[in-house]
């Protein structure tokens, strides 16, 4: 039985088209993928993200648990900061990716619903020393609230300044009156933020949002424009572009590997003989130079020759244009090369492009 | 809920045809276009050629997901609808605005009429869909 997040009924009542993704009922889109989509890339727009894994760890040893278990380097984190980080199996592969945030008394770990389970019991079998760690996923609601007009619109129904936070950092604060942690992340390319709600609570800040938003044009987003709106930005899906049989630096993940940080952490050595190695395939960004719209799984040549696959794919909204994630042989992967894709029997051309797909985007630095 | 109209027969695969003498046309239905969602692009590819019923005849690409057309019924295609099948500007989307108007797909000039008799009217299809709705 699939499970519903604090956001349900908002989402019934906006006419949400609802699907079944990572276990819950959740919208996969409301008036369209396009409409939703330039929505959040020209003023704002709100996802419900209540899906994703919360884990709080705390404890004495809880840094040094956090930077064994994940590949980038926890310790650089000051309080109220966030990163974006990876965790590895021994070989290498990927267990999942998450955000880690360093809260005064507890570090919060997000990650991706489909893996929230498993990601628990995969720190539950590692922990040592004093360590605690709670899966808090049903007690907070998340929402994801992102676009230009973001902050002008949460600025309304906050009790802190919002200007001052920093990309990937975060504050504590009242929105509609209630408590939540308030931080400027998100997966779109765009300014936003993020919000932590007692899920409780979690109806009066959606409907105060809703209400703040409305003179610049807020709307539930749904999964569908989600996607475009992250593969643009060749942020990673789980599932689809980075999985167990794929690594970080093939993913082109290494921004968020450390490998000389003192302790090490679980795949450390086999990621540093990739690195030394230099990974055997990359994940690239294809743009077709036809209308033509790539979707996973499909092969990849260049010269005739098979050559790697297709993760993710779509029509870029932004761009009218098909554009695919594909994990292709290094010696292909330079910006500029042309491929062709095999679609429908038909090859159609393809050329390797610098990320991320759309550069406008309002993202702070 | 989907528009259903009675006059129209249905396949599995929710094409709708509309028979005029020996002429069928042919489109999607409203609950196949809402599944879909946004159709960015649409392409008969068997545009002159003689097809046999459930072949392949063209396919309909979504943000999402690509789907295949099937002829409902044997006969040669003899035209595809030009509005819709444009590679440039938001023209596909009338088969999400008129699924069953101005959003219709192709033609086909029917060889065997008795294959007619095996496509679903608006019952058989309502109750199609109803079960798809609560899989």
């Amino acid at each position: 039985m699939s499970k519903t997040t604090p956001f349900y009924s908002r989402h019934l009542a906006a006419g949400g088209k609802i699907v079944e993704f990572a276990g819950y009922q959740l919208p996969l889109q409301f008036r369209g993928i396009i409409p939703e989509h330039h929505r959040v890339r020209t003023t704002v727009g709100v996802f419900d993200v209540s899906h994703m894994g919360r884990i709080r760890v705390w404890g004495a040893n809880a840094l040094q648990f956090i930077n064994r278990m994940t590949t980038n380097d926890a310790s650089s984190l000051e309080v109220y900061q966030a990163q974006y980080s990876v965790m590895c199996y021994p070989d290498g592969g990927i267990v999942d990716d998450l955000v880690v945030y360093r809260l005064p008394d507890h570090f919060l770990l997000v990650v991706n619903g489909a893996n929230n389970e498993k990601d628990t019991a995969w720190l539950k079998d590692h922990l040592f020393g004093d360590v605690q760690l709670e899966n808090v996923t049903t007690e907070v609601a998340q929402l994801a609230v992102q676009g230009p007009k973001a902050e002008l619109c949460l600025q309304k129904i906050s009790s802190i300044d919002l200007s001052p936070i920093g990309f990937y950092w975060a504050a504590e604060g009242k929105v509609a009156g209630v408590d939540v942690l308030i931080s400027r992340t998100g997966y779109t390319g765009e300014d936003g933020f993020e919000l932590y709600i007692p899920a409780e609570q979690a109806l009066k800040v959606w409907d105060e949002l809703m209400a703040a938003g409305k003179e610049f044009e807020i709307e539930p987003i749904g999964l569908g424009a989600r996607d475009t709106l992250r593969l643009e930005m060749k942020y990673c899906l789980y599932g689809n572009d980075i999985d167990q049989t794929t690594n970080p630096l093939e993913a082109g993940l290494g921004f968020v590997v450390k490998l000389d940080k003192p302790g090490g952490f679980i795949g450390a050595e086999v990621l540093q003989q990739v690195a030394k190695e230099k990974p055997r395939r990359r994940l690239v960004c294809l743009e077709m130079q036809d209308r033509a719209i790539p979707r996973p799984k499909l092969s990849v040549f260049a010269n005739g020759n098979p050559i790697g696959f297709v993760t993710s794919g779509t029509l870029s909204p932004s761009l009218n244009k098909g554009i695919a994630l594909a994990y292709i042989q290094r010696e292909s992967a330079s910006v500029g090369t042309k491929l062709t894709i095999e679609i429908r029997g038909e090859r159609h051309q393809a050329v390797v492009v610098a990320p991320p797909f759309y550069k406008h985007g309002s993202r702070k630095k | 809920m989907s528009s259903i109209p009675a006059d129209l027969k249905y396949t599995k695969t929710h094409e709708w045809v509309r028979v005029e003498g020996d002429i069928a046309t042919i489109g999607i239905t409203d609950f196949a276009q809402k599944e879909l969602s946004d159709i960015v692009y649409v392409e008969i590819t068997a545009l002159g050629k003689t097809v046999k019923q459930t072949e392949t005849i063209g396919f309909i690409e979504a943000v999402k997901a690509t789907s295949d057309i099937y002829a409902p019924v044997s006969g040669e295609v003899i035209e595809a609808n030009a509005q819709i099948n444009k590679k440039e500007g938001d023209a596909p989307a009338m088969v999400n605005r008129d699924p069953y108007g101005m959003g219709w797909l192709c033609k086909i000039k029917i060889s065997n009429p008795a294959e007619l008799s095996t496509l679903l009217d608006q019952e058989a299809y309502t109750n199609l869909v109803q079960r798809s709705q609560h899989h």
